[in-house]
């Protein structure tokens, strides 16, 4: 094929856009609707997941050593944990520290009545897991050491975030399939309508003898230039809109400030752009390649 | 006497000065899905340079037959040879490359509206890939023979249906087609307008171009004395070298 039939079929899909104008506004309105509902979601959901992670982050496993075990297999032991996949963070709180930290917390003043640590055999680790889920594994592991003297384990928080976390995964699973399907259906269509009108044209092309692709080009190179417009523009609202939509919420229940940890826009841009212009661009072109098939059969 | 040498030339290059046949229809035959016969063992050959007019009333399979000779349609028995293609069992990648060989006018000229004069003929060529220093030698002078090159830059729907017809002659012409197909071409058109038509597509047999034109019109059949093929619910009733029109009413 000659460079200059390359650049001319090029220049026909640019020139398309503006030629069929309503139909390039029907489309990327319809695509930017889509995708915009699909990107709103989308940021619902990963920052709910973002919080829920930072309160499972919060829950730890207390395990308390037997009288008597010396230091160096509590620190082996230390070791040995830290080495684990599910668990983020081991540390270590000695016998001093916890009775000063239970000094400051719970007897102020009235403290000073002993003379000895009462809590001399209580030296023990926090470890604080990756995933929440794994707390029943992790606690067996820890029971099954002969040192261990008691595991203490949050049961009911490692359960009900366990829980959230699978709801919410499938809630925003199952929102987001209906989404992606029902935007397939309505950009799709859209493009179906917008060549089907265009079908006398196709034909006479036919009949004067172009190839497949020379009709199929123009038309495809439209469609991913309207699908990539609708899926920018989108984009492009979340991009801007975002924070301010954040500092909006944040001053608004200003109470839950501690529970509401929104993610940066552009944590949420990584996923969200590559995804919102694959989609605009994949169906365009997809849907180009799959309507214009039906009319070449001239 | 260069000018006789010129035609002579595109005569020989159009196989216009040979025996052969460029359409050659055996037993052709043509159902469509609804059960409705469109053509009823058709017979027809027709030679490289001839001007043959197909007529017959509506429903005779006029149209089928064009159809079957652009391989719009394909026979459901009998075999359809066309410029040497055997059209039963031609790719359908190979097809784009038959038409080309074919110049096609229709009765609503089928011009494409959001192209100017220039830009709706320069297609047919764009489709061949002729460079483009090329392509603005050749459209307007194929504009100048059909009287049209003061209205390059104006927009089909600007013209009248005589002026469209000729943009869509222009269309057909300007890759030198072997064989020239014509769907009833005056059928929308005034008298002086179809006899201005007529003279083109005459003036273009002359150098050697097939043409074959589809019509109702009784009155250009009989002056331009030119083989005649009669169809009648699908059947050819009667093929006559230098015919008339055969009114059924």
């Amino acid at each position: 094929m000659r460079i200059s039939t390359l650049f001319y079929t090029i220049r026909q899909g640019f020139r398309n856009i503006f030629k069929n104008k309503l139909f390039s506004l029907a489309s990327i309105a319809t695509i930017t609707a889509c995708l915009f509902m699909l990107g709103i979601v989308y940021c619902i959901v990963l920052n709910a997941q973002n919080m829920v992670k930072a309160a499972e982050e919060g829950v730890s496993v207390t395990v308390f050593f037997e009288e008597g075990t010396d230091e160096t297999r509590i620190q082996q032991i230390g070791e040995q944990l830290q080495l684990r996949t599910e668990v983020s963070k081991v540390v270590f709180v000695s016998a001093d520290e916890a009775w000063e930290s239970f000094k400051t917390e719970y007897l102020g003043e009235y403290a000073d009545g002993f003379t000895e640590n009462p809590l001399a055999n209580s030296e023990h680790y926090e470890i604080y897991l990756r995933d929440v889920s794994m707390q029943s594994a992790l606690v067996t592991y820890l029971e099954s050491i002969q040192e261990v003297r008691r595991v203490n384990q949050s049961e009911i928080v490692a359960n009900t975030l366990t829980g959230f976390n699978s709801l919410v995964g499938y809630i925003s699973i199952g929102i987001i399939a209906i989404l992606f399907c029902v935007s397939i259906f309505l950009i799709s269509n859209t493009v179906t309508i917008g060549i089907s009108v265009r079908k006398a044209e196709i034909e006479i092309m036919k009949y004067i003898g172009a190839t497949d692709f020379f009709v199929r080009a123009p038309f495809v190179v439209e469609c991913i230039l309207i699908g990539f417009i609708g899926a920018a523009i989108p984009l492009a609202i979340i991009y801007f809109m975002y924070d301010q939509v954040v500092a909006f919420i944040m001053e608004r229940f200003s109470i839950l400030s501690n529970l509401l940890q929104f993610l940066p826009v552009t944590t949420i841009m990584e996923d969200l752009a590559p995804v919102c212009l694959g989609l605009g661009v994949g169906i365009g072109f997809l849907g180009s390649i799959v309507t214009v098939r039906k009319h070449l059969r001239v | 006497m260069a000018e006789e040498k010129a035609v002579k030339k595109k005569r020989r290059k159009r196989g216009a000065t040979s025996d052969k046949y460029i359409i050659n229809m055996e037993g052709v035959e043509h159902e469509y899905d609804s059960g409705s016969r469109g053509l009823d063992g058709v017979d027809l050959k027709i030679k490289y340079g001839e001007f043959v007019f197909i007529v017959g009333d509506s429903g005779s399979g006029k149209s089928t037959l064009i159809k079957l000779l652009l391989r719009e349609l394909e026979a459901t028995e009998g075999s359809v040879n066309v410029l040497g293609y055997d059209l039963n069992r031609i790719r359908h990648r190979k097809i784009p490359q038959f038409r080309r060989k074919i110049g096609i006018v229709f009765q609503d000229f089928r011009l494409l509206k959001d192209m100017n004069v220039y830009e709706n003929v320069a297609f047919a060529q764009r489709i061949i890939q002729v460079p483009t220093k090329q392509m603005r030698k050749n459209v307007p002078a194929i504009l100048a023979s059909v009287g049209l090159a003061d209205k390059y830059k104006t927009n089909p729907s600007d013209l009248s249906g005589g002026e469209q017809q000729r943009v869509a002659l222009a269309r057909a012409l300007v890759n030198e087609p072997t064989l020239l197909l014509c769907d009833e071409p005056t059928g929308n058109l005034d008298p002086k307008n179809t006899r201005e038509i007529m003279q083109i597509l005459d003036e273009v047999n002359q150098t050697g171009t097939t043409v074959i034109v589809v019509t109702h019109n009784s009155e250009i059949v009989n002056a331009m004395q030119k083989r005649v093929i009669t169809l009648k619910k699908g059947v050819i009733i009667s093929d006559e070298e230098k015919g008339a029109y055969i009114d059924e009413d």
